[in-house]
């Protein structure tokens, strides 16, 4: 017994900072138990989101969990900076700053920027292609209910036994029993093992979703950018991950099952790792920062009233990309005695990256060439991307140059550059996504003028934090310490990061702020299209109908719904267009499905196996169940559709 | 308009203070990277040097391109800039602009390919000074197999002579990492890695791990002493006759973790350092102990 | 809530691929089998760098032995075999036909696990446990995956039997059989591979 307290409860999860968390954590579950119950509101959770099978739904309830990652990972930010702010500092202690490293860069990865582009594929791309769902309704939801659980077994680490403390990375051999002992590292191990499963299958249903749902007339050259990019990244996702499953399940072996794949004095290899690891994690940078291009794409020709330029080119450079993106991982350990033919060879096709990024910059600027720029907020976010990732991508070639990265390498100059490319990049992009798509998914806008406010405090506070970082990585800092002495020269410039990184930190509440206060403050958009927009989302009322499009529209140019606007087309449709529409049904195998994976996990982690078998067993009882069933959709009558698109005022005459 | 501007400077002003604020605190010294002490961290930093011009004039001429655009054609009440809703593609715009970043890839990547290539030789004359290099948890042991003695924490190294390193870990993995001589190489268990560096000139220089390897990293700190050759030699002199012989006991006691203050030792055990993969599996080891 | 094709164009197609739902989950199981391709594909990576990794335990070739394994070869590629025919059953409609070859088909896979149990669990008795090496981790794992993918397969074409028992062919167990038949063949595929690269090469060096 007191074994099993000690195995639940380490030191490490007894820190008063824990407890406290602890403390919040348990008073706000309470609260939102007491608020469902008082409003009388768990039926409605249960019917009209855990059971859902409705994309727009799925892409809302990632977007929530992605907001509750950026809070944790960004407060985990927060902590770091302040314990690097001055030296010496005893705020946190090596066993604690480690933790926090490592779960604020698996957070953000895993469990902030996955799900949040997951929202938008979610939210935007059937209705972009004229869609009523995803190719696989119910597999999309279990995708999210398996990212979910996991997002929770994740999150739960520094609760109950533990938190992993071996970086986001996780190299082997750090991650051996033999050097890491308790089950931090199992959490981060079978959590992202669990959510990958649910991603190789987003994966899956988004490329066929856009490969064979497509409206009418929207051949492949006619879809929006933003498609274009959901494609290659899905293809990205289905081609990549599964080095990731590998990597992990290697470890996991090892310190579960006694396998030596890492142990050298049994033959191991810990540079089998490091190579699994990146062969996915650099393609990972790519299925990031793609769907972010796409936004930047959407929006840029929205707010500049005008065409796209260079279309062909986007999408071919889109392609060249994912193509190149395979073939750069050595870059990430260019100092682990690779030969120089090796190095070289990946140097240059690092660089090769270059062009086709460079191809997609100059095609966004001069899509504002010749335009009408408003600066609303979500241009204000891709204007700010430009500049950014210009610099974040030079700062990526210096590191491609060979020699130069034998010095830059896990310094803090590295820490700045891929700051630098996946907050400019991704953050700021996924923040465009989200105020641009915001109305389609509520039916109303954020406040742009607290909008404004953030992205001002965010964009400062961005480069206060990391200018410094280049010049604190070629003062010789190196990422990853807890603590630096003085008389370094570190001092100044770590300060000046803190202070950048709580700016950041207050963007990101004046922009909770703003999601409160512009739903108190709501006034209801009713013309489904505040923007002007130019893709086939905004012909759909805000929120869109459980169906979607009442009759599937037809497709005959790129910016169909601008189009459609130029010759005096509305979005409405004639009542006699409207047939019966057949819709999936909600069912609750997603949501337990999830749960057992969650069980299987908690099983797993701890090494008790018996549960563990109970989860794996009530898996594959819920998978077998599912070949079973009948009837996994219901019709929508005519009569029913009708009624719902006159209240919209969507029916002509 | 004006209404306009004075809103740009509202932002403006606090970003002039910030980067002033910047400049001021980055002008003092230890831009280790910047300041070379020997031809290896030399020639790296000219190629940094050559990247950062290349990289900077991108960077000035998209920045110039994206301001006069976002200037010029922002929406404004009679605007006179031209409007061109469906002006979407030019062949020629297209082109130049794939060719320029094409062009900048080609300058680079030569001098990259080259100087790769160029650091991986052994420095030509005269015979390397050998200097095995272990890391453990957490801290550096360092043996001269040619000379017998070991450190731990710091080195002597002499002006002028090139050193190669051979690093391995008995530990996971580290690197080994001394700005002003020049760039890492990681130390990992159940390989040896060479590195060649060579001082230029005399002084002490921080040397740290860049690769996490857990509780004590931080700490994974130790200095190289530049020393004039002659020095060299007296300072072995002091380490063979002063300093006590390393025996088992003291390298288990190295190997276990903690962190550990600068040694010296007039000899050490043989079979510490590996000369070949599973090496350690003779000596046993931190890393090696059977589970 | 999906777009149906011509009626003309159905009839000529197998039963399966009528419905344009249903071909969306055949597209969809071809990207899965090409995630799954590079899953096999890291393992075989993990594989060829460790088989020569062998510490102080057996060598490939102590431990290969290759009649059991030619009769596990025989048995899986007999499997793809009787599963073809069972397709072919489908496509004349006989619905019993289709039953029993998928029987049949389960019952060559079953004897393959039971098989590839039954030489693990001697290998492990004769010369120890996978912890010894990383080529016997890497060895155990990529077999056991395929061999796990067996079992899955094994446990899906019950399933089948029992669905097709209570409705016969219809367009939606046609579909479920094909992509279970699409799995079948590739693990086939995957097996003929791991024969050549663990255990003919395994003997030969």
């Amino acid at each position: 017994m007191s074994h099993l307290l000690a195995q639940l409860f380490p030191p490490s999860v007894l820190r008063p900072m824990e407890l406290g968390a602890d403390a919040s954590i348990l008073l706000g579950g309470l609260g939102i138990v007491l608020l469902l119950t008082r409003l009388r509101r768990w039926g409605w959770l249960w019917r009209e989101w855990i059971t859902t099978v409705d994309h727009k739904k799925i892409g809302i309830m990632y977007l929530i969990f992605a907001m509750v990652g950026l809070f944790r990972g960004g407060l985990d930010a927060v902590m770091l900076r302040t314990q690097l702010a001055i030296p010496n500092n005893t705020f946190l202690g090596p066993e604690h700053y480690n933790e926090i490293f490592t779960t604020h860069g698996t957070i953000m990865v895993f469990f902030m920027a996955m799900p949040f582009i997951f929202a938008l594929f979610n939210i935007a791309v059937p209705l972009m292609i004229g869609a009523r769902d995803v190719a696989f309704p119910k597999l999309n939801a279990i995708s999210f209910w398996l990212f979910a659980f996991a997002f929770v077994l994740f999150n739960m680490s520094f609760v109950v036994g533990g938190s992993p403390n071996a970086g986001w990375t996780a190299y082997a051999p750090l991650t051996e029993l033999r050097f890491n002992p308790g089950v931090g590292e199992n959490y981060y191990l079978i959590a992202l093992q669990i959510s990958g499963i649910g991603t190789i299958a987003t994966g899956v249903n988004f490329l066929v979703t856009i490969l064979r749902m497509r409206a009418k007339g929207m051949t492949l050259m006619k879809m929006p950018l933003f498609v274009w990019s959901v494609l290659i990244t899905s293809s990205l996702v289905i081609f990549a991950f599964p080095a990731l499953t590998v990597a992990l399940a290697l470890t996991m072996l090892d310190r579960l099952f006694g396998t030596s794949f890492f142990t050298i004095a049994h033959g191991g290899m810990p540079m089998m790792y490091v190579n699994l690891f990146w062969i996915w994690g650099h393609p990972e940078v790519y299925i990031l920062a793609l769907p972010a291009f796409g936004i930047f794409s959407e929006v840029v020709a929205t707010f500049s009233r005008k065409r796209l330029f260079g279309y062909p080119a986007m999408v071919g450079s889109l392609i060249a990309i994912s193509l190149l993106s395979y073939g750069v991982w050595v870059h990430h350990f260019f100092t682990m005695g690779a030969g120089a033919a090796v190095n070289a060879f990946f140097g240059v096709s690092t660089m090769l990256i270059a062009i086709p990024t460079g191809v997609k910059i100059f095609n966004w600027i001069f899509t504002m060439w010749g335009g009408r720029i408003r600066m609303t907020v979500a241009m204000l976010w891709q204007l700010a991307f430009i500049p950014t990732f210009v610099i974040g991508g030079a700062t990526g070639v210096m590191l491609a140059v060979v020699p130069g990265d034998y010095q830059f390498h896990n310094s803090y100059f590295l820490v700045a550059h891929f700051h630098n490319v996946l907050i400019g990049g991704v953050v700021f992009g996924l923040f465009s996504g989200l105020y641009y798509w915001w109305p389609k998914m509520f039916g109303y806008l954020l406040s742009e003028r607290q909008g404004k406010w953030a992205f001002w405090f965010f964009l400062i506070g961005f480069w206060v934090t990391f200018f410094p970082q280049y010049l604190l990585g070629l003062k010789g800092m190196t990422r990853r310490i807890y603590i630096y002495p003085h008389g370094l020269g570190w001092s100044p410039l770590n300060l000046i990061s803190t202070l950048g990184a709580y700016a950041m930190g207050i963007g990101f509440v004046i922009l909770v702020y703003s999601v409160v206060y512009s739903w108190r403050h709501r006034e209801p958009d009713l013309t489904g299209d505040p923007w002007d927009g130019r893709t086939l989302e905004w012909s759909l009322p805000s929120p869109a109908p459980e169906y979607n499009f009442a009759v599937l529209p037809e497709v005959t140019e790129r910016d169909a719904w601008w189009e459609m606007k130029q010759e005096g087309r509305s979005g409405k449709v004639r009542a006699e267009d409207i047939g019966a529409i057949r819709m999936p049904r909600n069912t609750p195998v997603p949501f337990l499905l999830g749960m057992s994976f969650f069980v299987a996990g908690i099983g797993a982690v701890f090494s008790w196996w018996p549960i563990a078998i109970a989860g794996m067993l009530f898996v594959i009882a819920l998978l077998v169940s599912g070949w079973f069933e009948e009837h996994d959709h219901h019709d929508i009558p005519a009569e029913e559709i009708r009624r719902t698109e006159a209240a919209l005022g969507r029916l002509e005459g | 308009m004006r209404r306009h501007r004075s809103r740009w400077f509202r932002f403006l002003l606090p970003l002039t203070v910030v980067a002033a604020g910047l400049l001021t605190a980055g002008c003092g010294q230890h831009y280790v990277v910047l300041d070379p002490a020997g031809p290896v961290a030399r020639s790296e930093l000219h190629l940094i040097e050559t990247a950062s011009v290349a990289m900077g004039i991108v960077i000035l001429f998209v920045l110039v391109l994206f301001a006069v655009t976002l200037y010029r054609f922002r929406e404004k009440p009679g605007s006179r800039a031209p409007y061109l809703p469906l002006w979407h593609s030019s062949r020629l715009l297209e082109f130049v602009l794939f060719a320029v970043p094409v062009l900048i890839v080609i300058i680079l990547a030569v001098p990259t390919v080259q100087q790769t290539f160029a650091l991986d030789r052994l420095p030509p004359a005269k015979h390397p000074l050998v200097i095995d290099v272990t890391s453990l948890d957490y801290k550096w042991l360092f043996q001269y197999p040619q000379q017998g003695v070991a450190t731990v924490n710091y080195i002597d190294v002499p002006v002028g002579v090139p050193v190669l390193f051979e690093l391995t870990a008995n530990s996971p993995m580290n690197t080994f990492w001394v700005p002003q001589l020049g760039g890492m190489e990681y130390t990992m268990p159940g390989r040896v890695l060479p590195l060649y560096l060579q001082a230029g000139k005399a002084g002490v220089y921080r040397g740290n791990s860049a690769n996490f390897s857990g509780r004590g990293f931080a700490h994974m700190v130790f200095h190289v002493h530049a020393v004039p050759e002659a020095s060299f030699v007296h300072w072995l002199q002091t380490v063979r006759q002063g300093s006590p012989a390393m025996t088992m006991q003291d390298y288990r006691h190295l190997i276990a973790v903690g962190t550990a203050p600068e040694q010296s030792f007039s000899s050490y055990p043989a079979d510490t350092f590996p000369t070949a993969t599973h090496g350690f599996t003779l000596q046993g080891g931190m890393y090696m102990e059977p589970n | 809530m999906t777009v149906q094709a011509h009626p003309a164009q159905q009839t000529q197609m197998p039963l399966e691929f009528r419905d344009s739902h249903e071909t969306l989950g055949i597209l969809g199981f071809w990207l899965f089998l090409a995630s799954d391709v590079v899953l096999f594909a890291c393992l075989f990576a993990v594989y060829a760098v460790f088989h020569g990794r062998v510490a102080a335990g057996p060598t490939p070739l102590q431990i290969f032995h290759l009649g059991p394994v030619l009769t596990e070869t025989v048995l899986l590629l007999t499997s793809s075999f009787t599963c073809g025919i069972g397709i072919f059953m489908m496509r004349r409609g006989r619905t019993k036909a289709l039953m029993a070859w998928l029987a049949l088909t389960m019952l060559l896979g079953l004897a393959f696990v039971g098989m590839e149990i039954t030489e693990f669990t001697t290998d492990v008795a004769t010369f120890g446990t996978w912890h010894q090496s990383a080529f016997l981790s890497s060895f155990f794992t990529l077999v056991g995956t395929h061999g796990g993918h067996v079992s899955f397969g094994i446990l899906w074409a019950a399933a089948l039997l029992v669905r097709l028992w209570r409705q016969g062919i219809t367009q939606a167990t046609a579909r479920r059989v094909y992509t279970f038949s699409l799995y079948w063949h590739f693990l086939d595929i995957i097996w003929i591979f791991l024969f050549t690269v663990v255990y003919l090469s395994g003997k030969i060096t």
